[in-house]
């Protein structure tokens, strides 16, 4: 990474630790095989690291090897998820559950879902980002087959009560599936004791290669079945064709195998460090707002909004030392702002004003340090620019004015 | 997205940022935006009994376009009239900039921030 680019962006994607790179590498060259290849050692070679690396991915999530489906990623497996259970239990029903703040590659495939005719409820979240769960157990219809929860949000860190989910999904007899790409390898995930039958979940998340990920789907009590989205060899059991990706594959195994080993000792520092920050920026600055719940959520990850200035701008402000993402409306192509933050009930102003820093594993103490000023800074900057800072210290209520909306 | 030198010129070191006192008749206001669409313009222009813009101020809350653009456009302000500073279009200042396109509504809102200041200026002195 460049030399003095802090990155606080690991909710995006993590760097590839090179423990997974070294793993990595003798399966470019010297070692070519397509695990399908049944005729030669090569192929043979290249089945049994995959079967090593399916073995250790497994492990990490406490399931067995045979109930993971390697893709392409978290998108591909949370599409095969979602439109391979609609499309397998068709006789059952046609309704699915998922919530507000769920991520695009689900929402867009839920879409999907409602323009092939199923029926998809939407749940809103609460203050803190959870979901309300009562609301879940009463959306829950003879005609549902399935409820999707996301383990952990990318955006806010908040993490679900996915145990009381579980026994809700246990007790109504529908299946639950979760996008858990931003929990596993970063907190301890365990699908079967949650009562989790379709899991999601990639290796660029957790310092693994990008292109790989996996969908587990349970094999005993109840057998779960989803139909193939992606046609051809018949690979994965049936359930994903393509040619595997040994390297990936590799790596994503080897990732695993790491997070397994220090993931906890990981949370624990990275714990410290986000409160840190996030207790710098409340000491320092006035108008600062963690959004989302501060107790149940990921340990390196922190949303703040520094109201009355807008995010990108901000970002601007120190983007050549520190590397981040925002809800700012500036920050996307659609020109809106986080739906995710709006969702929980914040203003547009606010989710405006949102930063998202998102720590990892080779994020060290001193970046921390340096963070603090860059942004305190930078926030004071834009204040001193903002009108509308100079119009809350002058005490006019912001919300009395007459703005000109475009 | 990568920005052009001069934008990120006026976004480090922005020109004229502050306030005047808007109860002045010479000193006319433009606000326009609204911080739930993410950006709030907030333009100052005083004027000579001449009529022309010796001072020009401004304020910004949004995103570094938005201030770019209105640093540049209180740059142009200065030393021209009334009528002169009307003609400023959005377009010479997404040129300038060099603004992409998802940007061009922050020259919009530099435009709009001008012609209230000037609008201003004029119904409060009986123009």
């Amino acid at each position: 990474m460049e030399n003095n680019l802090i990155y606080f962006d690991n909710n995006s994607t993590t760097p590839c630790d090179p423990r997974v790179v070294d793993t990595m590498l003798p399966w470019f060259y010297q070692n070519p095989g397509n695990a399908a290849s049944r005729s030669h050692a090569f192929g043979w070679k290249a089945e049994e690291a995959v079967d090593y690396a399916r073995g250790q991915v497994a492990d990490l999530i406490s399931v067995e090897s045979k109930e993971i489906i390697f893709t392409s990623g978290a998108t591909e497996a949370n599409n095969l998820a979602i439109k391979g259970v609609f499309e397998m239990y068709a006789r059952k029903g046609n309704h699915i559950i998922t919530l507000t703040t769920e991520h695009k590659a689900v929402l867009d495939a839920c879409d999907k879902v409602e323009k092939l005719g199923g029926d998809v409820t939407y749940l809103s979240v609460d203050r803190e980002g959870l979901v309300d769960l009562k609301a879940l157990e009463d959306a829950i219809t003879d005609k549902t087959v399935l409820v999707s929860i996301m383990w952990a949000n990318n955006e806010t860190g908040v993490i679900q009560p996915m145990k009381e989910i579980g026994e809700i999904c246990a007790r109504k007899g529908v299946l639950l599936f979760s996008d858990a790409t931003q929990a596993v390898g970063k907190i301890p995930v365990d699908p079967k004791a949650t009562g989790v039958h379709l899991m999601a979940f990639t290796a660029h998340k957790m310092y693994g290669p990008k292109g790989v990920g996996a969908l587990f789907v349970n094999r005993k009590k109840p057998r779960v079945k989803v139909v193939a989205q992606m046609d051809g060899g018949g690979h994965e059991r049936g359930m994903r064709s393509g040619t595997l990706n040994v390297t990936g594959i590799v790596g994503f195994g080897k990732a695993a195998e790491i997070a397994k080993e220090e993931m906890e000792a990981d949370a624990k520092r990275l714990e410290v460090l986000r409160d840190k920050l996030e207790r710098a920026f409340e000491e320092r600055l006035e108008e600062v707002y963690v959004n989302g719940s501060r107790t149940s959520r990921m340990p390196h990850v922190t949303n703040i909004s520094f109201k009355h200035v807008e995010g990108e701008g901000l970002m601007m402000t120190f983007n050549e030392n520190i590397a981040v993402s925002s809800g700012s409306a500036c920050t996307s192509s659609s020109l809106e702002p986080s739906y995710v933050l709006i969702a929980l009930g914040l203003g547009d102003d606010l989710a405006h004003s949102s930063i998202r820093f998102s720590l990892g594993r080779f994020t060290k103490e001193e970046e921390i340090d340096r963070a603090i000023d860059l942004v305190a800074n930078g926030v004071t900057h834009m204040r001193d620019l903002s009108p509308i800072w100079e119009m809350y210290k002058e005490g006019v209520d912001l919300d009395s004015v007459q703005w000109q909306e475009h | 997205m990568a920005y052009s030198e001069k934008l990120l010129d006026h976004f480090k070191n922005p020109k004229n940022v502050g306030t005047l006192d808007k109860s002045k008749k010479s000193v006319g206001t433009g606000l326009v935006g609204a911080p739930e669409c993410g950006d709030v313009m907030r333009l100052q222009i005083k004027v000579s009994e001449e009529g022309v813009i010796e001072d020009a101020k401004f304020k910004t809350f949004g995103c570094g376009s938005a201030i770019a653009s209105s640093s540049l456009a209180t740059e142009w302000l200065k030393g021209k009239n009334l009528d002169e500073a009307s003609t400023i279009d959005n377009m010479d200042i997404v040129e300038e900039l060099a603004l992409p396109p998802v940007k061009i509504h922050c020259s919009v809102l530099a435009e709009d921030a001008i012609k209230m200041a000037i609008k201003d200026y004029r119904e409060k002195n009986g123009q």
